[in-house]
């Protein structure tokens, strides 16, 4: 069953003195479960690409489906509310806010869609155990590593039960140890909790755990490569 | 949780809200304790006119306050006086015989309103004993005193025991005169009515005027309280109704529009003061919100609404302003107190106040009311400065916002 759908993706940047196409025709599928890298060079329209799925980035012409609803008909305002309630962001350098401790971090998006307060900290508990950062409850970001609040990030993003996580880059800013501890972190609940993941990267680490890897270039797919053996082991 | 963020965020620049804080707290501070002061004035200015100058309520013929006739008199003004005097809510009343005239010295001569008194019924009516501040308040049964003030004492070139002529035209307008020797100097720190008003006792003028001996123009009266004025006026205006009842603020309206006037400019100062901090808050959290495009484009990104967006920049705004509102409204009430029993001595400058009618030293006077709306002046002041910053934070595109390194 297919998560997200694309169809003929566009989008022009339209400059002073020329029309750049970022995104150029793409169409692809993503069912449920898949741990999706989208790589290739800087300026490929990897983010711009992300944007458009995530619902932030308008695209020029072409469809985004997410479980049948073609967000880009949804009003801004639905399409806010559809982000809030769909979509989980990881981004590359984490986006957590300063003044919030590590629980009111994962909390707040739980908030918004009105959870109450007993269900809200039984998630988020859950979650930073999950991510290893179980006694870092009241920690501010200011207070943690990169990795670790990288991870506060991705339990922020699987806090509303998204139907899909989009990572723009999660390990740039992070050392060796903290990306295989975070990668590791999200392909376990990729596996257990079948949380469709889509990592736009051009590290290689990624790659190599990723099952599925899309390669864009001048805004098109230049391959679409799945790597179903190695998901057996 | 947006008013935990909001009000984290206040704090985020420790020094650019504290500096903003404090500016709004010392502008609210000297509006509130300007009000107080001016207020106090005011109220000084009104009571000292009251108690020394025109008392609650004034009984006249309607056809004296028309023309000021000597034979515009209430002929049995003193059973009139008597029976108020038992009157509930009243704490003294006067009858007194009231005449424009010249007064002369060997000197010089001035248009002076000659107040024929019972000295110990003004007593309980004015504070005039209490502003004599040469020579006494009457003396013993002598004949021709006179009591006035210091200032036309200067005037006239006369002092304490001199002899001055008043010139006047008695009941059946003839000009007639009498001698009067100075027994008294009195000092009201008003200076025109110092200039203006000279007393006598009431039965010398009954005999130069040959007005009849219990008659009187103007009925005095101080009631107990301020409260009971009105009242008081209701049932005097039933019992006498030949007679023009009217209660200080119709005699002296200005003493009215004083307090509503002052009550006015302060809140147009207040006004004034909150327009010029409600720029440094826009500015202030202008800046707060370009620091933080990034942060606010992963709000939106991640679902925050436009609403929700809004309202945390408002509610930030609101918390920045109503800090430094309240710190300046706890400030300026608590000076404002401390100078409601300790008096600001303005002597220095005291002719220019005296002149006005003022006493140089100043009791401040707190209305509790101007904290109440002074502090919804700030929350509305903040509801305004937010509207821009919030605007700007709207205007963020989450996903360009997100790019910012």
């Amino acid at each position: 069953m297919n998560v997200i759908e694309i169809k003929n993706l566009h989008k022009t940047y339209n400059t002073s003195q020329v029309a750049v196409k970022a995104v150029n025709g793409i169409d692809l599928s993503i069912s449920k479960g898949e741990f999706t890298a989208v790589v290739g060079p800087s300026g490929s329209g990897k983010t711009t690409f992300l944007n458009m799925v995530g619902g932030l980035d308008r695209p020029t012409s072409g469809e985004v489906f997410v479980d049948g609803v073609n967000i880009w008909e949804l009003s801004s305002r639905k399409l806010i509310d559809f982000r809030l309630r769909n979509i989980g962001f990881v981004f590359q350098s984490y986006n957590l806010i300063p003044v919030f401790t590590a629980k009111e971090n994962v909390e707040f998006i739980m908030q918004m869609q009105g959870w109450d307060a007993k269900k809200r900290f039984e998630r988020t508990k859950k979650l930073m155990d999950e991510v290893g950062l179980g006694d870092r409850l009241s920690s501010r970001p200011g207070k943690l590593s990169g990795g670790q609040q990288q991870r506060v990030a991705v339990a922020r993003a699987l806090a509303s039960k998204p139907k899909f996580i989009l990572a723009d880059e999660p390990t740039a800013n992070l050392d060796s140890h903290s990306t295989e501890n975070l990668l590791d972190i999200m392909e376990r609940l990729n596996m257990e909790e079948e949380i469709t993941f889509i990592f736009s990267t051009h590290d290689p680490r990624v790659m190599k755990k990723a099952r599925r890897i899309v390669t864009i270039e001048d805004g098109k797919i230049l391959s679409d490569e799945r790597k179903e053996a190695e998901v057996a082991h | 949780m947006i008013f935990i963020l909001s009000w984290r965020n206040v704090w985020r620049n420790k020094l650019r809200s504290g500096v903003m804080i404090t500016a709004m707290a010392l502008g609210i501070c000297a509006g509130i304790f300007s009000t107080a002061f001016y207020m106090g004035m005011a109220d000084q200015r009104i009571d000292k006119a009251i108690n020394t100058e025109i008392s609650h309520i004034q009984l006249h013929k309607p056809e004296f306050l028309r023309s000021n006739e000597i034979s515009a008199y209430i002929p049995d003004a003193e059973a009139t006086r008597a029976e108020i005097n038992d009157m509930e809510h009243v704490a003294g009343v006067s009858n007194r015989i009231v005449i424009n005239s010249m007064v002369a010295s060997a000197e010089t001569g001035a248009g002076v309103r000659i107040v024929g008194i019972d000295p110990q019924n003004e007593s309980a009516t004015t504070t005039l004993h209490e502003k004599v501040v040469e020579g006494q308040y009457f003396g013993a049964d002598r004949r021709n005193q006179i009591v006035i003030g210091q200032k036309l004492a200067e005037k006239l070139k006369v002092r304490l025991g001199s002899k001055v002529v008043i010139t006047l035209q008695d009941v059946g307008n003839n000009i007639t005169s009498g001698a009067f020797r100075i027994v008294g100097l009195f000092n009201t720190v008003n200076t025109m009515y110092d200039e203006s008003n000279v007393f006598v006792l009431r039965k010398d003028l009954i005999r130069l005027t040959n007005l009849p001996k219990h008659s009187g123009h103007e009925i005095a009266i101080l009631a107990k309280e301020i409260d009971d004025v009105e009242d008081l006026q209701k049932s005097l205006a039933g019992q006498f109704e030949g007679l023009t009842v009217r209660n200080w603020q119709e005699i002296s309206p200005e003493m009215n529009y004083l307090n509503e006037a002052m009550d006015l400019y302060m809140y147009i100062f207040i006004v004034i003061i909150l327009i010029a901090l409600l720029f440094g808050i826009i500015n202030t959290m202008l800046m707060a919100v370009l620091e933080r495009t990034k942060e606010i484009g992963m709000l939106m990104a991640v679902g925050m609404n436009k609403g929700r967006v809004f309202s945390m920049i408002m509610v930030e705004t609101i918390m920045l302003a109503l800090t430094g509102g309240v710190f300046g409204v706890a400030l300026g009430a608590f000076i404002s107190k401390y100078f409601e029993t300790h008096s600001i001595d303005l002597s220095l400058w005291g002719e220019v106040y005296a002149n006005l009618g003022y006493d140089p030293f100043v009791y401040t006077s707190l209305d509790w009311m101007l904290l109440v709306n002074v502090t919804l002046m700030v929350i509305g002041a903040g509801i305004i400065a937010s509207i821009y910053p919030a605007i700007k934070a709207l205007s963020n595109d989450p996903a360009d916002a997100l790019r910012i390194e």
